[in-house]
């Protein structure tokens, strides 16, 4: 991405959001028309909320036909958590929370001391899947967020343990999505496959979205670590021989606190982080994200095994 | 191209230098950031590589970046101040087929990589084929690795010379040959010194500036995806019929009929959360409402009265690219998938197939993994159907395998 990637007078902008958003609906009622028992996956983060806004126009007048699920690590910013809350209360929907605490709690999976809980949730996602027996998982993942993400079908078959085999997937062809799959298998959904975090701020912009504050920059207590400003939390507190200061931050993705860094930031309005990321010379993940940076091919690893 | 967005595809032979040429679009279009460029230098020198290769900002598998070759799709956002692109960079290998087939789908522009030492071969044709017979509006023929043949206009020549054969054979009426080094980025973005003789655009500034045809006006076709029908307090009569317009458009007040079936009525008004609408127009995803309470589903087709109709048929001649392992032959059974219809379907008669070297049809009882033939196909139900030169949407659909759910087939109405 470059500053340059969108025209700033607006039309041509609103024209590529149109199609952006005419795309995705086209794929959200695919899936509820081809599908038993869809969920959506909603963290409260701003690709997930931008997907429930799909969804819900791609049916009004008719309520979100479908549960939400948000696979909590228990390690989450207490604002995204509320308003989390404060909005499937707002809509109305079925919220399902598939607990890494609770799969650590029973032993599902074990916390390696110092590692984030980050790829944790597979476990839980899985298992959550399951036994709700969903057979299409609709995620907010853009294919511009990292290389292995870059390689998704828009319908993804996940077979009987979850597993993604890029070297195997479906051809997928014009706007004809292939929904079919076995018993036990499940086909995760990517509505905003061609969305990049630029549209996602623009789109957030246009239709007037509210999103969690930690979005927008405030000020927070922060170390250097990793090369990431990471913020001072409970469960990330200050290590021996570093210097906590206040700085004035936002956040460009909301996952996990333990792995996910700040930026410095001064921008108070959506229209300053559209102005902000279009001139950033630093990927979204590459700038926040500690779990990406474990390998060349953490990202692919991990949805191997059934990640998100 | 309302939007300024354009759709491309890249194709070619195994190590054609594929991946380093949209590494190398994306590196000089400025279209990397800082870190991901730091992570293709750390990763380039690990492999003990003298520069850092272009090619692992693309190759986004392990088994890719082990063997460097391209294994999947990989989609690539990327910007200039003229035009925002979409490009489907696919694999070269002939058991990957498939994938090109999945990039060529839905593109405006074919970017076709030969190796200017190696020329036109068999790939390159059938790459040519493919995308020919998707209807790719436009083909850029890319001959790569000029630097190898000493940058020699003769060498240029006799490939376009080639590669033109192939494509009259095809019916392909034009295409763009540009003369390219990827790794040192000749003609990639920046016009080449090394190649006076050469006048025209580089690929970047022919991808800014080309304008894929508009199609023909066609009638309007609405493919219905989901009946909505909230039985809220608020709307205890509400029923809409949610869909993407395929194309032409649809206005208010326009009679239509709805088929299969061959009732009619009239659009009483074009929803969206946002509000009504006079008209949709291709692409926009509405919710019809109609004057009349009739039986309308999911897969049934709305078309407005007295624009050309379309076919509704149980038997198809289509032509096929066949995606898999295992053969097609006569009486073979599948679930076929047409816009959001799915039916059975049997394969009657295998007709014939392309021979790539040649580029004729040659007789046939079979067809196997990437395959390109003509076959008669006999539905359980009936579909409505546009032949595929004429509109891609309505003319388009796909072979599922009934057991598996693989898609097996790409398929084109005649």
């Amino acid at each position: 991405m470059t500053a340059v990637l969108r025209s700033p007078s607006g039309s041509l902008e609103r024209a590529w959001l149109t199609d952006l958003e005419d795309e995705a609906i086209h794929i959200i009622r695919e899936v509820f028309g081809q599908f038993e028992n869809p969920v959506l996956l909603f963290s409260g983060g701003k690709d997930s909320i931008v997907m429930a806004h799909l969804a819900m126009k791609a049916f009004w007048p008719t309520r979100l036909p479908f549960p939400l699920m948000h696979v909590d690590t228990g390690h989450n910013f207490a604002e995204v958590i509320a308003y989390r809350d404060r909005k499937v209360t707002e809509w109305g929907a079925k919220l399902i929370v598939a607990s890494v605490q609770d799969a650590i709690d029973s032993g599902r999976v074990t916390e390696t001391a110092g590692q984030t809980r980050n790829p944790l949730q597979t476990v839980p996602l899985l298992d959550a899947i399951t036994s709700n027996g969903f057979d299409a998982v609709l995620g907010g993942a853009r294919r511009d967020e990292e290389k292995a993400r870059a390689k998704e079908r828009v319908f993804s078959v996940r077979d009987d343990f979850g597993q993604w085999d890029p070297r195997n997937q479906r051809p997928e062809l014009w706007d004809l999505y292939n929904g079919r799959h076995r018993r036990g298998e499940h086909v995760r959904i990517f509505p905003l496959s061609n969305w990049t975090e630029l549209d996602i701020w623009a789109y957030i912009e246009h239709e007037g979205i509210e999103v969690p504050d930690i979005y927008f920059a405030h000020e927070r207590e922060v170390v250097d670590r990793d090369g990431m400003l990471l913020a001072v939390t409970e469960f990330t507190p200050v290590r021996e021989g570093e210097t906590p200061r206040v700085e004035s931050v936002r956040y460009r993705t909301v996952g996990d606190a333990t792995c996910t860094g700040a930026v410095a930031s001064t921008a108070g309005t959506v229209a300053d982080i559209v102005v902000e990321t279009a001139a950033s010379t630093i990927s979204e993940r590459g700038a926040t994200r500690a779990d990406d940076r474990a390998s060349e091919a953490a990202m692919e690893d991990r949805k191997r095994q059934g990640y998100f | 191209m309302p939007g300024g967005l354009l759709r491309v595809v890249t194709a070619g032979s195994v190590d054609d230098g594929k991946s380093t040429l949209v590494g190398r679009l994306l590196h000089d279009a400025k279209a990397v950031l800082a870190d991901q460029m730091t992570a293709v230098e750390a990763a380039s020198e690990r492999r003990g590589y003298a520069g850092a290769d272009l090619a692992l900002l693309v190759d986004g598998l392990r088994a890719e970046r082990e063997q460097g070759i391209t294994i999947d799709v990989a989609y690539r956002y990327f910007a200039t101040a003229k035009r925002t692109f979409i490009l489907a960079d696919t694999p070269g290998h002939v058991q990957y087929t498939r994938n090109t087939v999945t990039g060529a789908s839905t593109a405006d522009v074919a970017v076709i990589l030969a190796d200017a030492r190696s020329g036109v071969v068999e790939q390159t044709k059938r790459h040519l084929a493919v995308v020919s017979l998707l209807r790719v509006s436009e083909i850029v023929l890319a001959v790569n690795k000029m630097d190898l043949v000493g940058y020699a206009e003769s060498r240029f020549d006799e490939i376009v010379a080639d590669f033109a054969a192939a494509a009259t054979s095809l019916g392909v009426d034009h295409f763009t040959p540009i003369p390219i080094a990827a790794l040192a980025g000749d003609n990639v973005v920046v016009r080449s010194e090394n190649m006076p003789w050469y006048s025209g655009e580089s690929l970047l500034e022919f991808l800014e500036t080309v304008e894929p045809s508009a199609g023909p006006d066609l009638p309007a076709r609405l493919p219905v995806q989901v009946v909505i029908r909230p039985r809220s307090s608020d709307y205890p009569d509400y029923r809409g019929y949610a869909g993407r317009v395929e194309a032409g458009v649809l206005r208010r007040g326009d009679k239509v009929q709805i088929l299969p079936s061959g009732r009619f009525s009239t659009v009483a008004g074009i929803d969206t959360p946002t509000g009504e609408l006079d008209s949709a127009r291709a692409g926009r995803s509405v919710t019809v409402r109609l004057t009349d309470d009739i039986d309308v589903a999911r897969g049934d087709q709305i078309v407005v009265d007295g624009e050309p109709a379309p076919l509704v048929t149980r038997e198809i001649e289509a032509t096929l690219c066949w995606l898999t392992d295992r053969p097609l032959r006569s009486a073979d059974r599948f679930q076929l998938r047409h816009t959001t219809r799915d039916v059975r379907a049997v394969v009657d008669a295998v007709e014939s197939k392309l021979d790539i070297a040649s580029v004729q049809p040659i007789a046939a009882a079979e067809m196997g993994l990437n395959d390109i033939g003509r076959v008669r196909i006999r539905l359980a139900e009936q579909i409505v159907v546009d032949p595929y030169v004429r509109n891609r949407s309505t003319g388009a659909f796909l072979l599922v395998d009934e057991s598996s759910g693989a898609t097996v087939a790409a398929g084109l109405v005649h």
